[in-house]
């Protein structure tokens, strides 16, 4: 456990407007009594703009329940989330709807896309849903940096796996979010293609300055993160700065010893 | 693992459950229906046994026109002294039994003409009394009365107080000095008795001299057909007799061969509930099909045959099949209940006894329900016996259906048949009525299923134009609910085909009754020119002569005719008989002549008639050729046709043959008005109707009415039958509203992760709701759309077929926009749990994660 993570929530408050993204004593109890489990205890963070943070951990240290948190798909048992200056966990079902519609995207492991809409369709879904219309310059730059011009009328069965995932990245930029979680965006993928992936989102936190977010347990991708946080019993218990491959991997064995 | 495992189950289960209760619904409707009319024809049969206790033989005139008419003759009272004389006889009683019917307190007749019975009670021979005093004591006297309990009790009568009682239109008060009730009836339904001594009925009820029937109870040790054959030789010609259980036995088989048909038409619609319960079965075995496609293809690789296999998917269907048919035939006797209760909403209020459950309507009820079960099950069945063992190891999804390609060619042809069996149905010549609704039933049946069979091609194309609205106004929502209402073309195009099959026959008779309401209009408008019309209450029946005389005198009235109506034999066929005032119907009615003219009435003379150009047409008579007609009574009368007119088709107001009244009086026994037409000064108001109904204030049973309310009042039949078809229909349109239910929340559970993603990237609860309702709204209206257009198709066709009885083809517009409204909300209402549902999926656990 390294003390110097554990912040006055205080502090935390202050130092917001730096922060994009923070967590004050988070916590997440699931079932109730004897039988409950504390899948996330007190934890507190905050991710700077701009930066790619990983967040690792072996299977059941909360690293998902985290993720969850933080982008307001769950709400905590106790603790608070700030996202952009605004404490989300106050907010009502409709008004963090809102606030997901403009400040979060979203990167799953299984794509996610809808099958009968085409890739360009599915890009743009959240602008829709939101009664936006696109930025077409912008739109047509973002299409050329996933690489999808030419499938932008192919449905999501007629493209492969890679194909579909840069589908989903784009779909979780095309707002210009706050800040886009990954969610094991390369679990689903071969190695060759994982690389790919991996790259188009390390491109886009440059190019954009994009704010991610990625929960991951794969080595290779947290070594592209400017930053990686360690989790374990649901307790943030290491943090690397940008680390190597072989260095990421080190440290998950100190960490799962633990 | 464990947690998807149960979602699994629960979402089967809420899918059996409504599977079931599509089946239950047409289960009901037979066994309801079947204990309904048992239940009539039970309490009916009880009603006469009672009213002939203690006959051993009744006496009785013969029936020169059909009882069922409502007019029969009678036999001179001194009989009853001369069968009492034979050695057989024991006792006997003259009997009384007419129309009398009694006044409300607010001056209102209780019950309707057919259902108001005056009776005498003969006091000295108790033995043939099926009534018993609950209070008070046996009317005796020309002022008093006893009436049944059921009025007593619900219209507030007591022993003592007065009570107004109408025959033939006119009015007399009576004190109540009893109370009585049939012994072993639970209820009158709608009956109402008005009770005298014997000599007080004849008098009253106009039949002074004379009795309806003469009772007979044999001495002891002599049968009932010894006492008919001794009785037989002394009567006079015109009387008849027979053993009291072969009157009972007469009387009632006219009763229930309208039951029977009441009965027959009922199970039609449980069959047609039932029809479309099929369809419901329909998708949910699909859908398990498609579902358990890996486990049944597993079962392959194990060893299972296809006969397994099959084995396997039918008993889903008998256990859905066997379980909602029991339910059925439990909610069966409630059901009868509602059917009573919408009878005698329409003004058909029946007697009411223990309800009757017959063996007959367990075995009929049970063995619909599985067989339609099974059937429905069966196509879906044997699609999931050509799953191959390898969707075991692959991405299980099943293989079209080997008949799939031939599918539009079993469509068009069924569609073809389907038309053609209509076609014949209505157009071929010399079928007889059983042939033409039976064909009709199996056209429409198998249009049906044609149309069905095609459906899943066209649902594309109809869902985005009937979409396109909500695509443009719904945002987001609407354009994905647009794209999602055909991701299973298969199941939407099912679900809408069940919602439009209830929807065409709803629309069939709104367009066929809008048709015959407009003839109907035409037809009075072409002969009715008098401002004001009056007629009995129930638009029929008798209005007393003395009627007129009271309107004539008003100030302002130009002139009145009041018409008289009487059955009589003619041609070997009952038809109605109209006397008119030869001097004042031309300035109130318009006749179209063939042969005459307005003045052809003055010269009737004693033996002249005037007849309509189609029963001069049908019996081959010209101007001077005789005909002879017979009254009831019996009386002969030889006519003369002087004038032939063409009569309105559709509804021609007055009957066949027109005497002038004098002729007509003296011809008839009791001759009795059945409409007055009054002409007044200007056109009808206010003031002239309010002076006019107080005119009227002596005579209960009379109702006065413009002519406009008059043409509206005749139509007020087709608005009954039409109330009554919808109610039945709609029971159709319920069971198809459960298939839709099925599928909305069917499509919410297979996309439980894609409405997480969808949440998570900003979909609002409201949105999702809107997402989920807008598609099964979508599914509604392709149900109109396939359903009304063929509603109306059929509808023309019917009219096309009519066209000779003067029925026209007419769209009734407001109410069909009704019907797509309805459909609509049909949608909206189908969605509105699983949309709240899907509304408020926890985001994380339908992505799918832990």
């Amino acid at each position: 456990m390294s003390e110097t993570l554990a912040t006055p929530a205080a502090d935390v408050a202050e130092q917001a407007p730096q922060a994009v993204v923070a967590a004050c004593g988070l916590t997440r109890r699931y079932g109730e009594g004897a039988t409950s489990v504390d899948a996330l205890r007190e934890v507190w963070l905050e991710i700077a703009r701009g930066q790619l943070t990983a967040i690792m951990g072996p299977s059941g240290s909360g690293k998902s329940t985290l993720m969850h948190l933080l982008a307001g798909l769950d709400r905590p048992t106790a603790g608070e989330v700030w996202i952009d200056g605004t404490n989300i966990t106050k907010l009502g079902d409709t008004d963090l709807t809102r606030l997901r519609r403009r400040h979060i995207g979203f990167v799953f492991q299984f794509f996610n896309l809808l099958p009968m809409l085409t890739a360009e369709e599915n890009v743009l879904l959240p602008l829709s849903i939101a009664g936006q219309k696109p930025d077409l310059d912008r739109y047509v730059e973002l299409l050329d940096r996933v690489g999808l011009r030419e499938r932008r009328t192919h449905r999501p069965s007629e493209l492969s796996g890679g194909q579909q995932q840069r589908v989903a990245i784009a779909r979780a930029l095309v707002t210009q979010p706050t800040v886009v979680f990954a969610d094991e965006p390369t679990g689903n993928l071969d190695s060759r293609t994982s690389g790919e992936i991996l790259a188009l989102l390390g491109d886009a936190v440059d190019a954009y300055n994009q704010t991610t977010v990625m929960v991951t347990h794969d080595a290779n991708a947290a070594a592209i993160a400017d930053r990686i946080l360690f989790l374990a019993d649901g307790r943030v218990v290491k943090e690397l700065g940008r680390s190597s491959a072989h260095d990421v991997l080190t440290a998950m064995e100190e960490v799962s010893r633990r | 693992m464990i947690r998807v495992a149960l979602r699994g189950i629960e979402g089967r289960m809420l899918r059996t459950a409504l599977t079931m209760l599509a089946v239950v619904l047409g289960v009901a409707m037979v066994s309801g229906t079947y204990v309904f009319t048992d239940t009539i024809e039970k309490a009916v049969d009880t009603l006469l046994t009672d009213a002939y206790t203690g006959s051993d033989a009744v006496v009785s005139a013969q029936d020169v026109v059909d009882p069922s008419a409502g007019e029969h003759g009678t036999i001179p009272a001194g009989l009853a002294a001369e069968v009492s004389a034979l050695p057989e006889v024991a006792e006997v009683s003259g009997a009384i039994t007419d129309t009398a019917r009694l006044i409300g307190k607010d001056g209102e007749p209780i019950s309707t003409r057919d259902q108001a019975i005056g009776v005498n009670v003969d006091t000295g021979e108790p033995r043939f009394n099926p009534l018993r005093l609950t209070d008070g004591r046996w009317p005796a006297g020309a002022r008093e009365t006893a009436i049944d309990a059921g009025t007593a009790a619900g219209y507030d009568f007591a022993v003592g107080d007065t009570i107004g009682v109408a025959t033939d239109g006119r009015a007399r008060r009576f004190t109540v000095t009893g109370i009585a009730e049939f012994t072993r009836l639970d209820s009158l339904g709608g009956l109402t008795l008005a009770i005298f001594d014997t000599s007080t009925a004849q008098a009253f009820l106009g039949k002074s001299g004379r009795f309806d029937e003469i009772l007979v109870a044999a001495k002891q040790g002599v049968s009932p057909d010894r006492l008919v054959r001794a009785i037989r030789p002394i009567l006079p010609g015109g009387a008849e007799v027979a053993t009291g259980e072969a009157e009972v036995r007469s009387q009632a088989k006219g009763t229930n061969e309208d039951i029977a048909l009441v009965r027959k038409f009922m199970l039609a619609f449980g069959g047609l509930a039932l029809f479309v319960g099929g369809f419901v079965i329909f998708n949910t075995v699909s859908t398990t099909v498609a579902q358990r496609t890996r486990e049944l293809a597993t079962l392959r690789t194990l060893g299972a045959s296809r006969r397994q296999v099959l084995g396997s998917v039918l008993l889903e269907s008998l256990v859905i099949g066997a379980v909602a048919s029991a339910l059925g035939l439990v909610l069966g006797p409630a059901l009868a209940k509602g059917l009573s209760a919408l009878f005698a909403a329409l003004g058909q209020d029946l007697p009411q006894i223990d309800a009757v459950v017959a063996t007959r309507t367990v075995v009929v009820s049970l063995l619909v329900g599985i067989l339609i079960t099974l059937v429905a099950g069966l196509f879906p069945a044997l699609r999931a016996t050509s799953v191959p063992p390898i969707s075991a190891v692959r991405e299980g999804t099943l293989p079209r259906s080997p008949l799939a390609p031939y599918a539009p060619y079993a469509a068009g042809a069924a569609i073809a048949a389907g038309v053609g069996l209509l076609a014949f149905g209505m157009f071929a010549p010399d079928l007889s009525a059983t042939w033409v609704l039976l064909l009709l039933a199996v056209g429409c049946f198998v249009l049906f299923v044609g149309v069905a069979l095609i459906s899943s091609r066209l649902v594309k194309p109809l869902a985005s134009v009937l979409a396109w609205p909500a695509a443009r106004t719904g945002g987001a929502a609407g354009r994905l609910a647009r794209q999602n209402s055909v991701r299973n073309p298969a199941r939407t195009a099912v679900t809408a085909s069940a919602l439009m099959i209830g929807l065409a026959l709803i629309t069939f008779v709104a367009v066929l009754g809008q048709g015959l309401q407009r003839s109907l209009g035409d037809a009075v408008e072409q002969v009715v020119r008098a401002d004001y019309v009056v007629t009995a209450d129930d638009g029929s029946g008798p209005l007393a002569p003395s009627l007129a005389r009271s309107l004539a005198s008003q100030p302002g009235v130009e002139s009145i005719s009041n018409i008289r109506r009487g059955l009589a034999r003619v041609f070997g066929g009952d038809e109605p008989v109209n006397g008119v005032d030869p001097a004042t119907i031309p300035a109130v009615a318009s006749f179209d002549w063939v042969h005459g003219s307005d003045r052809t009435f003055a010269a009737l003379g004693a033996r002249g008639a005037v007849v309509q150009s189609t029963f001069a047409d049908e019996h081959d008579l010209g101007v001077g050729r005789r005909f002879g007609i017979r009254t009831a009574e019996g009386k002969r009368v030889e006519l003369t046709v002087r004038g032939i007119y063409v009569p309105p088709k559709f509804d021609p107001v007055l009957g066949p043959v027109i005497v002038s009244r004098r002729t007509f009086d003296a011809t008839f026994e009791q001759p009795q008005d059945v409409l007055a037409l009054v002409d007044v000064l200007g056109d009808a108001s206010g003031a002239r109707t309010r002076m006019l109904a107080r005119a009227l204030a002596g005579f209960p049973e009379a109702d006065l009415q413009t002519r406009a309310e008059f043409i509206e009042r005749r139509g007020k039949e087709i608005d009954d039958l039409l109330s009554l078809l919808y109610v039945l229909l709609a029971l159709s349109v319920v069971v198809s509203l459960f298939g839709m239910v099925n599928t909305v929340a069917l499509s919410v559970f297979e996309r439980t992760r894609e409405l997480g993603m969808l949440r998570a990237i900003g979909m609002t609860r409201r949105q999702v709701r809107r997402m989920v309702r807008q598609e099964s709204v979508t599914t509604g209206l392709i149900g109109a759309a396939l359903g009304m257009p063929l509603g109306i198709l059929l509808a023309a066709l019917v009219t096309t077929a009519l066209k000779d009885e003067g029925v026209s083809f007419s769209l009734p517009v407001t109410t069909l926009v009704v019907f797509a409204l309805v459909a609509a909300t049909a949608g909206i209402v189908s969605a509105t749990l699983p949309a709240r549902r899907a509304s408020r999926l926890e985001i994380v656990e339908a992505l799918g994660y832990e």
